[in-house]
């Protein structure tokens, strides 16, 4: 029985429930001769949430679980003569799982019995051209150990969801029957289902939580790991990024900072003075006619994929800034440059910062509009010596948030920016950033234990660092800002 | 103080400006200065409408061609002895011609109609002739006649994509100067596709295929459609909708109706912000270490792609969610409460009602969002080359699939400069869906919203 199956059986159990609980509380109160406590759907309502509720969470942490216990049970069993010299028992490990699964389909596919199959022996069947006549295709031939630890896999694992449907449907009738014998006209269901339902809402909003546990927990644990195989003073510090898959790579970040920051500024430049000018224009200045255009034609912009503009870098801006801007000017040669990725951003950007200035000025009351224009202020005046100021803490907030999100951008960077590590002064030239790095140390055939691969959630931490700082900071200011209005 | 004293200072110093009539000097320049602070301001919006137009129009142009292509209409006669040696048409036995036995019949049959026509091209090598014509046709070929193997000694009408080169050249990304140097196409090719195109033979159609063909290997770009990841990107979708709608609505009626001011309900809310504004590669750091190496769930699979989605999508829905039921005004809970409603009972029968349009409208756009959304989707695998199409959910859910916007990124890689039309024509599809939810959006919102 497969996992969807087996939901369809314990909602079809959830409904039985339903239809039983309101069923038993209608013919109680008729044979005791009394008033039902709440209305009979209630009393539906109680037993089917208990037969649903605890089933799904059950099949669910089963499902998360069960890998786990399988994984640590084989692993232990596979000798340590297997594991290859420098190699990892992780990889050895996502051999079994692959020959596991090929098992799997030899015997859908291939007509082998499971007798046959436990009866196969490496030393005497080729497994390597069984399963590539399958379609699983295996680097090296198969050593009897690891054959006999995907076989254990195997039979381990058909055990485990034997058990997890067993478990699941108990518990679906289990507490479906005790919901179903408590059911009496004197019982408060509507309370009870309620008190239930507040729970799962509850559990709902707890998921938020656990996602930044989930980020935090995957981003440190593998860091720390990382921290353990590379120094993290020549992580922080080194200024050569130069992995190589062989082993013995340079993997300092400032390289990747720098282009960051690099291409962080180039895009705030622009943005920030073309994205306050467009919200004071179109709140103080514009007539409604434009304002009715121009606003949403700005938004627009705020809701195109960064993928478009990863293209438009790619074919139109960067070959412009090289042939009419690098090239004559002999600064440069290569189509993704800092300048190309920072302007193509610093685009993107535009509707971001002006959206929230516009708020920000809006929030300005306009006493202190009306006493600067009392006192004879032009209306550029008023904007420059009075709204400016006291929006000041707002727009800096803003303009955090909107380099937190340069900071972070990636498909920009990864398809404007170029893939070369280098601290340079020159804007035309191609330099690289973290969130690139990241991609590219993580795309691609990775093994998971090589410092290559596991500087990636280094870096990965770096950024979430950034960017949660520069978010906390701007929503400070901006808060402390709103207290002196409010 | 000190204020008033300089300004009586400064007015001391000033000449004075009796007329009325005549702008002082001073009052020249405010006012110059004024225009230009407005043109400034005027010149930021023109910059930003002029950027809009630029990027959508250099999609546009760069991809509004890959909508149409190039076919070669062609008789081809399926030879038996070449086909089905035994001819006892057994499907086994058929299986065994691979494509390679398929391409001489094509290249024959476009030879004869050459010489029938009587088209004369000069310095044009043998290869060149059957060059003309895409790799990707033998298969097509071949998949008619093994779906149908009455059809084997018969000649039957073949639309076969033209190579990729042709189809540039009537698409103005090829030209006669490009061909010299081009190892893939001649001048004496490019000749002869205008001989046939006079001839009726070859001609160029709207694109189907590019809807509903899975991706195509790097030789191939005529053939590359964006079938598998329209696919995946609706796979992705079903589990984005069915997690983060119900999760996102559940935790928002909490937050707003329910939550305690308490300790944990901060911690929420603060987390919730925070979650907004994570770069989305983080998330698929995450979706990586956690669904993929931890639980153990398939690379490249639309169900982790969906996982990963839904957690980004989340606070947008929950922000959106909550900023509707903030709008339902307290008369509605208070005259529900009033006639002897439960809590539970008058957010379920009044508030969520009154607040459904606002919360689809958010849930559209959230959903929007996630249909765009690239970088975490690179992480967990759904980069790789996908050429199966998934199978029927639940099932296919778990099978490798490709997404919209990574299709753009992995054609935007490969080296043939026809992928590049081709990636612009993926993201006119991909901005044409945005479209059509955004739009749903707002009208959602015209229609049903309501002012109290």
């Amino acid at each position: 029985m497969t996992p969807g199956i087996l939901a369809l059986v314990v909602l079809a159990l959830t409904i039985l429930g339903y239809v039983l609980g309101r069923q038993r509380a209608v013919a109680e109160a008729k044979r005791e001769g009394v008033r039902l406590h709440s209305l009979p759907g209630y009393y539906g309502q109680s037993v089917a949430l208990f037969t649903a509720v605890p089933a799904f969470l059950l099949m669910a942490a089963w499902l998360f679980l069960q890998p786990l216990l399988i994984e640590s049970q084989i692993s232990s069993k596979i000798p340590d003569s297997v594991i290859p010299e420098g190699g990892a028992r992780s990889l050895v490990m996502a051999d079994v799982r692959r020959i596991a699964d090929g098992l799997d389909l030899v015997v859908s596919q291939g007509g082998v019995s499971e007798d046959e199959l436990l009866a196969m022996r490496a030393d005497f069947t080729d497994v390597r051209s069984r399963l590539a006549e399958v379609g699983v295709a295996l680097g090296s031939s198969v050593s009897p150990a690891v054959l006999e630890a995907a076989k254990s896999y195997r039979s381990i694992g058909k055990i485990g969801s034997l058990l997890r449907n067993v478990a699941v449907i108990v518990a679906a009738l289990g507490f479906g029957f005790w919901a179903w014998r408590r059911v009496r006209p004197s019982m408060r269901a509507r309370n009870v289902s309620e008190t239930f339902i507040r729970s799962l809402l509850l559990g709902s909003s707890l998921v938020a939580i656990l996602t930044t546990f989930g980020i935090v927990g995957s981003l440190l644990f593998e860091t720390i790991h990382f921290f353990g195989i590379y120094p993290a003073k020549d992580f922080f510090f080194s200024t050569v990024w130069n992995p190589q898959f062989r082993g013995g790579s340079d993997l300092g970040i400032l390289p990747l900072l720098w282009g960051t920051f690099y291409v962080s500024l180039v895009a705030l430049v622009l943005a920030v003075p073309i994205g306050l000018m467009t919200a004071i224009y179109l709140a103080e200045y514009a007539s409604s006619t434009l304002r009715s255009f121009a606003k949403p034609a700005i938004e627009i912009l705020a809701g195109i994929p960064t993928i478009v503009y990863g293209l438009f870098a790619l074919i139109t801006v960067g070959p412009l800034i090289r042939d009419w801007i690098a090239q004559p000017l002999g600064i440069g040669t290569s189509s993704s440059s800092v300048m190309t990725a920072g302007l193509v951003m610093g685009i993107m950007l535009i509707p971001f910062v002006s959206s929230l200035s516009d708020d920000i000025i809006n929030a300005v009351p306009q006493a202190m509009r009306d006493g600067s224009y009392g006192l004879g202020a032009t209306q550029s005046e008023t904007i420059k010596r009075v709204i400016m100021p006291a929006a000041l803490p707002g727009i800096v907030g803003a303009v955090l948030l909107a380099a937190s999100r340069a900071i972070g951008e990636t498909m920009i960077v990864v398809m404007g920016a170029g893939a070369a590590a280098r601290l340079s002064l020159n804007p035309f030239e191609a330099m690289t950033t973290v969130t690139v790095k990241i991609v590219s140390q993580l795309t691609g055939d990775t093994e998971f234990a090589s410092p290559e691969t596991l500087v990636a959630f280094a870096l990965g931490l770096t950024l979430f660092v950034f960017t949660l700082g520069l978010n906390v900071l701007a929503l400070y200011i901006v808060r402390k800002y709103r207290e002196q209005y409010e | 103080m000190t204020d008033f004293t300089t300004a009586s200072a400064d007015a001391a110093a000033r000449p004075k400006n009796n007329s009325l009539f005549e702008r002082g000097e001073r009052t020249r320049r405010r006012h110059a200065a004024e225009r230009r602070f407005r043109m400034m301001g005027l010149a930021a919006v023109i910059f930003g409408i002029l950027a809009l137009i630029g990027l959508l129009g250099s999609i546009l142009a760069n991809g509004g061609s890959a909508f149409w292509q190039t076919y070669i209409t062609l008789d081809v006669y399926l030879d038996p002895a070449k086909l089905d040696k035994a001819g006892n048409r057994d499907p086994e036995a058929l299986r065994k011609v691979t494509t390679f036995g398929y391409a001489p019949l094509i290249s024959t049959a476009l030879e004869q109609l050459i010489e029938e026509r009587g088209i004369v091209v000069e310095g044009l090598g043998k290869k060149d002739v059957s060059g003309l014509i895409s790799k990707e046709a033998p298969a097509k070929v071949r998949n008619t006649v093994l779906a149908d193997p009455s059809i084997i000694g018969e000649t039957v009408t073949f639309n076969l994509l033209a190579d990729g080169r042709v189809d540039g050249f009537y698409k103005g990304r090829v030209t006669m100067e490009t061909a010299e140097l081009d190892r893939n196409v001649s001048p004496a090719q490019l000749l002869l596709a205008d001989e046939l195109k006079e001839a009726g033979v070859l001609s160029t159609r709207f694109n189907l295929a590019f809807f509903t063909a899975p991706d195509a290997s790097d030789t191939r770009p005529e053939a590359a459609g964006l079938g598998v990841a329209i696919l995946g990107s609706t796979y992705m979708m079903l589990i984005v909708l069915a997690l983060s709608l119900p999760i996102g609505v559940a935790a928002s009626i909490y937050l707003e109706e329910f939550a305690p001011q308490n300790r944990l309900t901060d911690i929420i809310e603060v987390n919730i912000a925070n979650l907004a504004a994570v770069p989305s590669i983080v998330f698929g750091i995450l979706g990586l270490a956690v669904f993929i190496n931890f639980v153990g769930l398939p690379q490249s699979a639309p169900v982790v792609g969906g996982l990963v989605l839904t957690l980004m999508t989340l606070p947008t829905i929950i922000i959106a969610t909550r900023a509707a039921l903030k709008a339902v005004p307290p008369s509605i809970r208070e005259a529900a409460l009033g006639v002897g409603a439960s809590k539970m009972q008058t957010i379920f029968h009044h508030v969520l009602p009154l607040a459904a349009p606002g919360i689809l409208t958010g849930a559209i756009i959230g959903l929007a969002q996630a249909l765009g959304e690239t970088a975490p989707l690179l992480l967990i695998g759904m980069v790789a080359f996908v050429r199966e199409f998934p199978s029927a959910p639940p099932e296919g859910f778990f099978d490798p699939a490709s997404a919209l916007p990574v299709q753009v990124y992995n054609w935007t890689t490969r080296g043939d400069p026809a992928f590049v039309e081709r990636a612009s024509g993926a993201i006119i599809v991909l901005l044409a869906f945005l479209a059509v939810m955004n739009i749903t959006a707002i009208i959602l919102r015209r229609r049903f919203e309501r002012r109290w």
